[in-house]
């Protein structure tokens, strides 16, 4: 098929001439379905961020709407709460003139019997053509991606990956800091339980970061001792002073309540004792330090109130971000040959 | 019934310490001679079986047949053919089923219906509680009385120390195997693959070593207080194999399994979130499978048992947290474990042994041999045979394995349950 940029009547003209140019070369695009990073070469991370170049320059315009995906439908299924990073793929979608289409589902609907595919066949059948979806149990993506011609794009699947997260964090701390080749990005808080944390540590590896997890022991995953071949190298270090010290990046992660059900935290207070960044730990990071969070922040948890308001905080933007890149991924797949 | 000559064979018979090339005959259901070039009376067959092992048929100490309550599944009359085909002349069949079996009727239930239409013979497992609850005791002495070999909760854990201690005591007279499936509830929680970095990449709750390892300390103690006779269902991990040996050398009188696929598989085979490799206990990793492999030639672990746990397509084709565990495994054992005897990783008599007269031993029974006058319940294979494993051609209904389409080198070519020929690959 042409390039969504070919056969519009030059309506992507409106795009700037250079932003176009970044982009014209797609050949490194290898991805019919966004599962997780990890199987991202730096050539389709470096593509997706000069896309998101151009879909920043698309969205600084009074008219943010261009026509890629005019006549294509994109339908969001969510089988758990969600705000932001439904809205983000849903304006990022409209903003590419797709229609939209908003499923919700209830996480207690899913059954033995019910089966997933079937579900999605049925919204390929009602004409969608790209499919983004967020589930609770690790790997659904991958069940379902080999039984579904759409498009398929993970927006959160269970502890294990959170894709789009992962690109919009690694584009917000590219623009603040230029590169993230060989800078020290240390990552606070429930790494086990977090898909954000998990697509983070291999995109940022692959991009030749050096990561460092700090948690308490519980919120740790297994095997991170000897991660080799299936997992990227990070370092560990539970005490937050030494983790932060010297940081280009923290990036704290939300804390579920439930964590202190399970017996995996005592309280909110030794938490908040250990692992909150405030001020003070701030000041022993990089004096240009950003600090990052993929939201919804527990204020006064993970995050020191003056902290998350303050200077250094890039939260608002990692949430900008989002829009574009998903627009940036959304453009990628409507090229991809197979589609 | 005509007579029956095998031919040629290397036949190997542990029980008797026989491992030498000969003829055995056949007549009326029963081993009537062995040795070298028997002459053949008037109306036997004559199967050739030279370059082939002939052995006793192969027993199954863990086996689930599905029926009654998951007949689409698996039953009792598929099950059983899928043990011809993989050799087996011998299932013990789990009491995890709907009902589960836990009363005398339903004991009486699964052999009536075996003995129409199984094709090999089939042992029943009691469960230990009612319903498989783990609140009270199961009808024990009615159950045995009625035929059951041993008794099992396999799927849980009982995990009332007080009421597994009550168990083991209560059928002390009655001589039969407590066979426990140790999993520790709370350690397992929601674990579904061997806890790990491979868990940790899939964002997928870990199984512990220790959750087995745990469990299987308790049950070890508990022996050791009551004198009862316990056999540990799936060893999966290095720990438990250390665990048992321990015990063993103090003189507590536990016996103990181990699956073909946790001595062949590794935890890997779930990457990609293969639903078919799900199993419980989980995979795990190869320093497990090498103290496994350990643990049988030393003796720790008796028998090889399937754990054959066939289930529907659907069962598998979802979500990898909902996809039912297990592997359909009756059919692909031989295969899979003459993998190890052909890397030198296990002797031919040893791997015959543990699946014939150790499991015999365990279950007190006097088949698993081809001693004269013993049935002639038999399996002929040919150690070097390759093939493809194709789940189409299965018996079972169950086409879960982690193996389809793979290269095995061993094949069952006959298999002879009371003289009677129940399968015969066909060329």
């Amino acid at each position: 098929m042409l390039s969504p940029y070919q056969g519009e009547r030059g309506e992507m003209g409106i795009m700037d001439k250079e932003a176009v140019a970044q982009v014209r070369d797609t050949s490194a695009w290898k991805h019919h379905h966004v599962l997780d990073v990890d199987d991202f070469s730096v050539a389709e991370i470096e593509l997706v961020m000069q896309t998101t170049d151009a879909m920043k320059e698309v969205l600084a315009r009074p008219i943010k709407k261009v026509p890629t995906l005019r006549g294509k439908t994109v339908v969001t299924l969510f089988y758990e709460a969600s705000t932001r990073t439904r809205g983000s793929f849903e304006l990022a979608a409209k903003n590419l003139s797709a229609d939209v289409v908003n499923m919700t589902a209830q996480a207690s609907s899913i059954s033995k019997g019910e089966s997933l595919i079937d579900t999605l066949n049925t919204l390929e059948a009602i004409g969608a053509d790209m499919i983004v979806m967020r589930h609770p149990l690790s790997g659904a993506h991958y069940c379902a991606a080999p039984h579904v011609k759409a498009n398929l794009i993970n927006a959160g699947d269970g502890w294990h990956a959170h894709p789009t997260q992962a690109l919009l964090d690694l584009y917000t701390i590219q623009k603040h800091k230029g590169t993230v080749a060989g800078i020290k990005i240390t990552i606070v808080g429930d790494i086990k339980h977090s898909r954000v944390a998990h697509s983070n540590i291999w995109c940022l590896s692959k991009m030749g970061a050096k990561v460092m997890l700090c948690a308490p022991p519980t919120l740790l995953p297994a095997g991170l001792d000897e991660p080799a071949p299936y997992f990227p190298q990070a370092e560990i270090e539970t005490d937050i002073e030494k983790a932060v010290r010297d940081a280009d990046v923290v990036m704290e992660l939300r804390l579920q309540k439930e964590r202190m059900q399970s017996g995996l935290l005592p309280g909110l207070r030794e938490f908040i004792g250990g692992y909150q960044l405030n001020k003070e730990r701030l000041a022993l990071a990089k004096p240009d330090a950003i600090v990052m969070h993929p939201g919804p922040v527990n204020e006064n948890i993970e995050l020191a109130a003056d902290v998350l308001h303050g200077a250094r905080s890039v939260v608002n933007e990692q949430v900008a971000n989002g829009v574009a890149v998903r627009m940036a991924l959304l453009y990628l797949l409507a090229g991809s040959k197979e589609l | 019934m005509s007579d029956l000559i095998i031919k040629g064979g290397r036949i190997i018979d542990p029980a008797k310490n026989v491992d030498k090339v000969g003829d055995i005959l056949i007549t009326d259901g029963k081993i009537k001679s062995v040795g070298k070039e028997l002459s053949s009376t008037l109306n036997a067959e004559v199967m050739e079986a030279k370059g082939k092992v002939v052995c006793p048929g192969f027993i199954d100490l863990h086996c689930h047949l599905r029926q009654p309550g998951y007949e689409q599944k698996e039953t009792i009359a598929t099950g059983t053919r899928a043990a011809a085909r993989g050799g087996f002349t011998t299932v013990c069949c789990m009491p995890n089923t709907n009902p589960p079996i836990d009363n005398l009727p339903l004991v009486e239930y699964v052999k009536s219906v075996a003995e129409k239409e199984g094709v090999v013979r089939v042992l029943p497992i009691g469960c230990i509680t009612r319903g498989r609850k783990g609140e009270e005791l199961a009808d024990m002495v009615e159950m045995a009385q009625a035929g059951v070999v041993g008794f099992s909760d396999d799927g849980s854990y009982v995990k009332s120390a007080r009421l597994m201690r009550r168990a083991i005591e209560y059928s002390l007279p009655l001589g039969l195997p407590i066979i426990e499936h140790c999993e520790d509830v709370e350690l397992a929680a929601d674990g579904v693959m061997n806890e790990g970095i491979i868990a940790t990449r899939l964002g997928l709750c870990g199984l512990p070593a220790a959750a087995e390892e745990v469990a299987i300390a308790r049950d070890i103690i508990l022996a050791e207080l009551t004198g009862v006779r316990l056999h540990i269902a799936h060893v999966s991990t290095r720990g438990s194999v250390e665990l048992i040996r321990q015990a063993k050398k103090r003189g507590v009188k536990v016996t103990a399994e181990v699956t073909p696929h946790h001595l062949s598989l590794t935890e890997e085979r779930v990457l990609g979130y293969n639903t078919n490799a799900k199993v419980n206990p989980p995979l795990r990793t190869q320093v497990d499978i090498d103290a496994l492999i350990e643990g049988l030639k030393d003796g720790t672990i008796d028998a090889i048992a399937t754990d054959h746990a066939p289930h529907m397509i659907n069962d598998k084709l979802c979500e990898f947290g909902m996809a039912a565990s297990g592997i359909s495994g009756l059919e692909t054992a031989l295969g899979s474990l003459m993998g190890l005897v052909h890397q030198g990783r296990l002797d031919l008599t040893l791997l015959v042994a543990k699946l014939t007269s150790e499991p015999a031993k365990i279950l007190g029974k006097k088949f698993g041999t081809l001693a004269v006058g013993s049935p002639a319940d038999m399996t002929i294979f040919d150690p070097d045979k390759e093939w493809t494993v194709d789940v189409e051609k299965f018996a079972s209904k169950g086409h879960n394995t982690p193996l389809n389409g793979e290269k095995l080198k061993g094949k069952v070519m006959t298999t002879i349950y009371g003289g009677q020929i129940v399968y015969r690959e066909e060329n």
